[in-house]
């Protein structure tokens, strides 16, 4: 018996040890990257535009609803419940009573109406403005028609009914930063001002902003989620430079940083950093779009025939170093409508050549394909498909473009063939994301394909209407597969999204919408940091 | 020298017109439209209403010639307009970043001065000498090795193996932060001084008023300071000046490197993010600051050399 109380405590020892040691602590300070493109433009979330803006705004602000990386859909973050009614269209929002701004004011349901408000005034001229748009009313607010938003109503204090024009789930729109709800006060005192001097709700408050250089935030005491933010301060550098971000990794300067397509492998086989390595298949899909006003595009045997025509998987494995994953249809393997049993295209010469001569293109064609110097959807992937498509006699000519020249061609349809990689998540809601495919969308909105296929609007629009959510993802699957069948572009890869984190880093999640759309609030340093200790 | 200085400043008015026209005109034809990317960040889909706002409100609804008059307008009374994704002033901006980037280029020109002159010079004196040897081949080095690639060696081993300064970033603008990219702006600059300043030596030496400071007595230290080095510094000088005017425009790389929150780093962003009239502004100040600088070495001559005029 005394055997057995001495093992018990022995186990029970330990178990509280591990515990221990994995129990978050608090304290220290983080230093996070800015990586994409330069210097932020502005702190004030309703006017960001830009995913280097919101990844920093993230953690100062809070939006009624929030991701969720472990299930990959929306939750709702401000409310502590939401009465849905039977038709879908009206949400009743129960707000959490201790959400306090960094003024230290209460949050109401007027903040939550005015931000929304403030989002669809014209004078905002706010790039979120789409996504409030859900909300009934936004139209004749925007346009002067009425001076409030018929589909928002105050409850009483803490409660808010948020009636849609069409029954969607909200969440997938109100979950977006630049819907963040933010104090009256302080943007109408601030004016212009409040875009560098922000105040929002979120788990740090604003710090410090070094133009070009850095943001430096402060733990917010009276942030709503008991015992958080862990950290006592957060830094995001702003590093644009790829090799810069390496250094500053190795010279542990920086705690996490994203890795790039060239780190990647270098990384993944070193084991001090392989270990601490955090990915998921991001909600970018990456693709060559065929123009179907190009005479052999317009043939779905060619489109197919390219598609068994390329070995992918070798491109991947050779080319990006498996910094992607292969692309079964247009919707990732993180979307909440992604088909586990479905099958892409597989690597299969001769049935490819088949497909060449059922179409009469047995003799081949020559097509320009547009690209920018992107390693994972550049023109340097054309290069590399250039022998695959020889074999059925097709000739490609790759022409290098700047980003925005690319864009530029891509709205006007202005080419034969273009590679690229484009978002296939739009707030993670698939059903916005398979819209960009649906004949009502114009080129210049992302429809760069001119797709139109009456049956593939049909399931969209069926699933628009559908509540049901298992239904309503059997549609989506239903069209994501007649989208693949039809092949209007060559599916190649998902984006690899991958943070590496120094060891002391706890807390880094795989968020699909956007890797670096960490929620800081969950991070945490142990003691082996060297800034464990710093304020 | 008033008269001459006056009359150099009053060129430079038709050059700046010139170079705004062709920048306005090579701007606005590039392709890329500034609303639609300020709207569609990594095509993540693109709001029509907020394209139409912001063409409205940034101008670009009118046609090119009134647009460009409008600016011609605003930049006679000191008005760069406002950046279109910042939605601020571009002075405002520019006089921000100006400092930084002055700053850099300023300690990137010290270390080119300080290095190269006394390099060429002593080289220049010990011709033959493993000295010379040495020096010009780390001087050609210098001239060739890239900025890029320099900075990131830098980093590795002053950075990373031997922590000794930080990776990249301003600090509080403190001397550990701006040691690596200034060093790593100023070794190509002072590789060029020390190549001048040798060349300029060598020949100053091979004159008859040197022979006859010599065989009269004097020192080599007075030789060389009073004769050899004085005559040297015009050429030198001339050198040193044209290229602090290029050194505004080249902090680029070193400023993307590092994080350097300069001109540089910002004239980037704005040209690819299509932010016009903060790439207007920055590249008409570099240009300025260029003109100025060609003046302020001209003004110089005089005061190095005294048989220099102006008229």
């Amino acid at each position: 018996m005394k055997k057995i109380s001495i093992l018990l405590a022995g186990i029970l020892l330990c178990g509280f040890m591990v515990g221990e040691a994995l129990a978050a602590r608090p304290g220290g300070t983080f230093h996070f990257c800015a990586p994409y493109g330069g210097d932020l433009l502005t702190l004030d979330p309703h006017k960001g535009t830009r995913t280097n803006d919101m990844l920093v705004m993230l953690n100062l602000n809070r939006s009624l609803y929030s991701w969720d990386p472990e299930k990959n859909r929306p939750r709702l973050e401000l409310g502590e419940k939401v009465d849905v009614s039977a038709d879908g269209l009206v949400y009743r929002i129960h707000l959490k009573k201790n959400v306090k701004f960094h003024n230290g004011r209460r949050m109401t349901a007027d903040d939550v109406i005015w931000s929304y408000e403030r989002v669809m005034s014209p004078k905002t001229a706010s790039a979120s403005a789409r996504f409030v748009r859900v909300i009934k009313g936004t139209k004749d607010y925007e346009e002067g028609k009425a001076s409030k938003i018929s589909g928002l109503r105050k409850i009483d204090d803490f409660t808010v009914e948020i009636t849609m024009e069409n029954p969607v789930d909200p969440s997938y729109s109100l979950h977006e930063v630049g819907t963040a709800i933010l104090p009256r006060e302080e943007v109408e005192k601030k004016g212009d001002g409040f875009g560098f001097d922000p105040v929002g709700c979120g788990p740090f408050r604003f710090g410090k902003w070094v133009k070009g250089s850095e943001i430096v935030m402060v733990k917010y005491p009276d942030y709503y989620e008991k015992g958080k933010p862990y950290l006592d301060k957060l830094v995001y550098k702003i590093m644009p430079e790829a090799a810069s971000l390496d250094m500053a990794f190795r010279a542990k300067e920086l705690d996490a940083t994203v890795v790039g397509s060239t780190q990647y492998p270098v990384y993944k086989a070193d084991p001090r950093f392989s270990e601490n390595m955090v990915e998921v298949a991001e909600l970018f899909t990456r693709v060559m779009g065929f123009n179907p006003q190009y005479a052999p595009f317009s043939k779905k045997e060619v489109r197919q025939a390219i598609n068994y025509a390329i070995d992918s998987r070798l491109i991947i494995q050779k080319l990006l170093k498996e910094k992607a994953f292969p692309c079964v249809g247009f919707l990732p393997s993180t979307s909440p409508a992604f088909d586990p049993r479905a099958r892409g295209y597989e690597f299969n010469l001769p049935k490819a050549k088949a497909l060449m001569k059922e179409a009469g293109y047995e003799k081949g064609f020559t097509f320009e394909c547009i690209g920018t110097s992107g390693a994972s959807a550049g023109v340097v992937v054309v290069e590399a498909i250039m022998p695959f498509l020889k074999k059925i006699n097709v000739k490609v000519k790759p022409q290098r473009l700047e980003g925005a020249a690319l864009s530029d061609r891509l709205r006007k349809m202005n080419y034969q063939a273009f590679i690229w990689s484009l978002s296939s998540g739009a707030g993670g809601d698939p059903l916005q994301a398979l819209y960009r495919w649906h004949s009502k969308n114009p080129s210049t909105a992302g429809n760069y394909i001119g797709y139109n296929n009456p049956e593939f609007d049909r399931l969209l629009d069926t699933a628009f209407k559908t509540r049901d959510m298992s239904k309503r993802v059997d549609l989506l699957r239903k069209a994501d597969a007649l989208f693949r069948k039809d092949a209007p572009v060559w599916f190649f890869n998902y984006n690899k999204a991958v943070i590496a984190h120094q060891p002391w880093v706890h807390g880094i999640k795989p968020v699909a919408v956007e890797m670096m759309y960490q929620n800081m609030a969950d991070v945490w340093i142990d003691e082996s940091s060297p800034r464990a200790r710093e304020k | 020298m008033l008269r001459f200085a006056i009359r150099r400043v009053l060129q430079f008015i038709p050059t700046i017109l010139a170079i705004t026209l062709i920048l306005f005109l090579l701007l606005n034809i590039l392709p890329g439209d500034a609303a639609l990317m300020s709207g569609d960040a990594r095509d993540k889909g693109v709001d029509p209403r907020f394209v139409e706002e912001m063409r409205k409100q940034w101008g670009l609804d009118q046609p090119i010639h009134i647009r460009y008059l409008t600016y011609l307008k605003n930049l006679a009374s000191g008005d760069m307009g406002l950046s279109y994704l910042r939605r601020e002033k571009v002075s405002g901006l520019i006089a921000s970043r100006l400092w930084p980037t002055l700053r850099l280029a300023f300690a990137a020109m010290l270390i080119a001065v300080v290095l190269g002159i006394p390099l060429g010079f002593y080289s220049a004196l010990r011709q033959g000498t493993w000295l010379d040897a040495f020096s010009m081949v780390g001087a050609v080095s210098g001239v060739s090795i890239p900025q890029f690639w320099l900075g990131l060696l830098l980093m590795f081993f002053l950075a990373v193996k031997l922590p000794f300064f930080p990776v990249s970033g301003y600090g509080d603008g403190d001397l550990k932060h701006i040691l690596l990219p200034a060093f790593t702006l100023g070794v190509g600059y002072m590789a060029l001084l020390a190549r001048t300043t040798r060349a300029a030596v060598v020949e100053i030496l091979t004159t008859d008023y040197i022979r006859t400071a010599r065989a009269k007595g004097l020192s080599e230290l007075m030789v060389n300071r009073k004769h050899i080095l004085r005559n040297a510094l015009i050429l030198v000088l001339t050198t040193a000046g044209l290229q602090f005017g290029s050194l505004m425009g080249h902090t680029v790389v070193v400023e993307k490197l590092f994080s350097w929150p300069g001109l540089g780093s910002l004239m980037v962003d704005s040209i690819f993010q299509r932010d016009i009239p903060v790439t207007q502004g920055c590249v008409l100040l570099i240009i300025l600051v260029f003109l100025l600088v060609n003046l302020a070495v001209d003004l110089l001559y005089a005061v190095i050399d005294p048989r220099v005029e102006y008229r």
